[in-house]
């Protein structure tokens, strides 16, 4: 029997239903979410924890919920390995399908960002991405709540402030940032030296180059330095090597504070005991305790439908994918109130991400009160008002040891809108009017 | 901390580092003596044996001695079943074949570890504990003590197999010329097993000591990074080229990293030592220690 012809016929047609199959879903009654992933590459570790979260979090609506309001969520990944190039392939690749997007990485976002409101697809860089386009009137399509970095940076000063006595304690302190050589990693430089000039410390810009496994020569001027609290910006490799390399030098680890992409599992383990006592901060809490991961446990985990392993549900990384999903979720519902229940367009989902106000009532309806705070978000603030917290590691597990910590609002707002001028006036904006905005 | 003793630990840290980098840089020379193929894959070897030893340490609860020895046996033989499956049908062919096999090796690799053993950190740990040793000025941790004192070691026997042993001389041999070492009766492809056998041996050492440094995961594999400027400054072909290459460039990076980069803002300690490299090749185009037909790629 010839089965070769036959094999290749087969093929063809596999190769030619393929995108009719894609039209198909696209056309049904469905919400397109296109996922930005980095299961592979040097940064998985981070990548994979969070591909999960967001992926359980849409499956357990799906199952629960039936969807959005009935609508059925629809997920496809891309593998952008965390590559700039590759992410944008992806965003090209997808875009005719999505209404919203998220980047998963600065260089990405940057990218998107011009690409946005052409093609009509919102960007949400949840606590990364561009501090100035935060600014909704400079940026419609472009959405980085529930923080930024600037927002970041200024609610550490205010609890090294707190743990010093006050913040007016911090004159003559000395606080080093030790960060990764890139846009991400230098993003709180200017927010930490305006905060320096303000209050009265000394800073210290320390960086280290890309991607950061040997990084002694560092640490050697940080122990000169003799610093009272060190920020970390790091990323991947760096994160580790930095806390194990700040153990080695025998400095305290409870002040040494991460951001929040420098404050999960795989940045400590590797130093072992000697993390103990490393803090980051946060904008949502670790740990599988919440109503939402019973939900998860119950409708996945117990029918073989979870997206990793069950003891690795509520990682750090884990529960941000999950957030991130939920709030993408609750822009849509946001929409759906106004526009129906049925796929959106990209400019009412955007209308959505922009009204977004998220509840202690809601949070507790879908499950997760207590692992963020409420949030609202605005035409002019793309950011909304959220708030950070501290966490610490304890050798097993982070938690947060801090009150919600509000950032120095009337110091980063002026900032990033003069930023946002700038930005915006690269790329050939024009601000708009948000009181017309209905 | 005055200026000397903040020299005297850049200094010290960039001598033990330097020769950490010399023991992953020896993996790619004895592959390179032996067999004159370049191997791209080398920082991936070292992810392998990392998570080998994880794997036995955390996954079975086997003693951390047991995983040591499972680890290097596991590495050996890697080493031999990748010269019997891929490497051996490349003999004879365009250097370029076995470059662009090595590539896509790495590739390979890279995302066989974490799909076989996990994408998450794990730690290493070993029983020397992470007090650093104080000797004032200096402090050195003891892990870095350890890494350099096994790759003196290991750069000595392989100096000694090489320059002194039957075994070692043939394999010189047949990096010089694969027809003659073959006209003479010597097995080519026996040797060809035995050095990838041997940079297994060493990819399991560096995968222990870079492993307990930054914990194993698929970042273990950027320290073959530092392979590349080490060789071509030493010589691709020669041991002690290794560890001056390696000497050189942990110095180089640090003294670069401690003084020039607080004022530019970073960056100079991976850009220092390519001007190095850059300088040097510029006087001895086949590196310090090389030999002086070489065929780049």
């Amino acid at each position: 029997m010839k089965t070769k012809p036959l094999l290749i016929a087969l093929l063809a047609v596999a190769v030619a239903a393929g995108p009719l199959a894609t039209l198909a879903l696209a056309q049904d009654k469905t919400i397109y979410v296109p996922l930005f992933v980095y299961r592979t590459g040097p940064y998985a570790p981070s990548g994979i924890p969070n591909a999960n979260g967001f992926n359980d979090y849409f499956n357990l609506l799906n199952e629960r919920d039936g969807g959005i309001n009935g609508v059925k969520i629809a997920i496809e990944e891309c593998e952008t390995q965390y590559d700039t190039k590759q992410g944008v392939e992806c965003y090209e690749r997808l875009k005719g399908k999505a209404t919203f997007v998220n980047p998963y990485s600065t260089g990405i976002t940057y990218q998107l960002i011009p690409k946005a409101p052409v093609d009509k697809v919102v960007a949400h860089s949840m606590g990364y991405g561009m501090t100035a386009s935060a600014d909704g009137r400079w940026f419609p399509w472009v959405f980085n709540f529930p923080m930024t970095y600037w927002s970041q940076a200024s609610a550490f000063i205010k609890y090294v402030g707190a743990q010093e006595g006050g913040i007016d304690k911090l004159k003559g302190k000395k606080i080093v940032h030790v960060y990764h050589n890139s846009p991400y990693g230098r993003e709180a430089n200017p927010t930490l030296e305006t905060l320096a000039r303000k209050y009265g410390f000394e800073l210290t810009l320390l960086a280290v180059d890309h991607p950061g496994q040997e990084q002694k020569s560092t640490w050697l001027q940080v122990r000169r330095i003799n610093p009272d609290w060190i920020y970390l910006s790091g990323w991947g490799v760096m994160n580790q090597v930095a806390v194990k390399e700040a153990a080695t030098i025998g400095y305290k680890m409870e002040r040494m504070v991460g951001n929040w992409w420098s404050g999960s599992e795989s940045d400590v383990v590797a130093a072992g005991d000697g993390a103990k006592g490393y803090k980051s901060m946060t904008f949502h809490a670790a740990g599988p305790g919440f109503k939402v991961h019973q939900d998860v446990f119950k409708l996945l985990y117990d029918k073989g439908k979870g997206a990793t392993k069950r003891e690795l549900v509520g990682e750090v990384y884990y529960n941000r994918g999950m957030i991130n999903a939920m709030l993408n979720i609750e822009s849509v519902r946001t929409a759906m109130v106004k526009y129906g229940n049925k796929p959106l367009t990209g400019e009412q989902v955007r209308w959505g991400f922009e009204n977004l106000n998220l509840t202690e009532q809601r949070l507790e309806q879908i499950g997760m009160k207590g692992m963020l705070q409420p949030l609202r978000v605005t035409c002019e603030n793309h950011e909304g008002n959220g708030k950070a917290a501290v966490q610490q590691w304890d050798g097993r597990k982070w938690t947060i040891i801090s009150d919600w910590i509000e950032p120095i609002r009337d110091v980063v707002r002026p900032n990033l809108e003069a930023a946002a001028v700038q930005e915006g006036g690269k790329l050939g904006y024009k601000m708009r009017d948000c009181s017309k905005e209905k | 901390m005055g200026d000397w003793q903040f020299f005297a630990l850049l200094l010290s840290n960039g001598i033990l580092i330097g020769l950490m980098y010399s023991l992953i840089a020896l993996g790619f020379v004895l592959v390179y003596k032996a067999t004159d193929a370049i191997n791209f894959a080398q920082g991936e070897f070292v992810m392998i044996a990392g998570f080998v030893v994880v794997g036995f340490l955390i996954s079975y609860g086997a003693p951390l001695w047991l995983s040591l020895v499972a680890a290097l046996l596991a590495m050996i033989a890697f080493g031999f079943g990748l010269e019997r499956a891929m490497l051996r049908k490349l003999i004879g062919r365009p250097i370029i074949a076995v470059v662009m096999a090595t590539i896509g090796l790495a590739a390979v690799l890279r995302g066989l570890g974490p799909l076989l053993w996990g994408a998450d950190t794990k730690p290493l740990v070993l029983p020397i504990g992470d007090e650093p040793i104080l000797l004032e000025p200096l402090f050195i941790p003891p892990i870095q003590l350890v890494g350099a004192t096994v790759s003196l070691l290991f750069l000595g026997l392989f100096g000694w197999f090489f320059l002194k042993s039957r075994k070692g001389i043939a394999m010189r041999a047949v990096a010089d010329s694969q027809q003659v070492a073959m006209a003479m009766g010597i097995n080519v492809e026996r040797y060809f097993a035995l050095a990838w056998a041997m940079t297994g041996v060493v990819s399991a050492l560096g995968g222990v000591i870079w492993g307990n440094m930054l914990g194993v995961d698929v970042h273990l594999s950027l320290v073959g990074l530092k392979v590349f400027p080490v060789v071509i400054l030493g010589g691709l072909d020669s041991i002690p080229g290794a560890i001056v290459g390696g000497l050189i460039v942990g110095v180089v990076e640090n003294v670069a990293a401690g003084y020039i980069d607080p004022f530019v803002g970073g960056g100079t300690k991976d850009f220092a030592p390519y001007v190095v490299m850059i300088i040097a090749l510029m006087v001895r185009p086949y590196g310090i220690f090389g030999k002086q037909i070489i065929e780049r790629v």
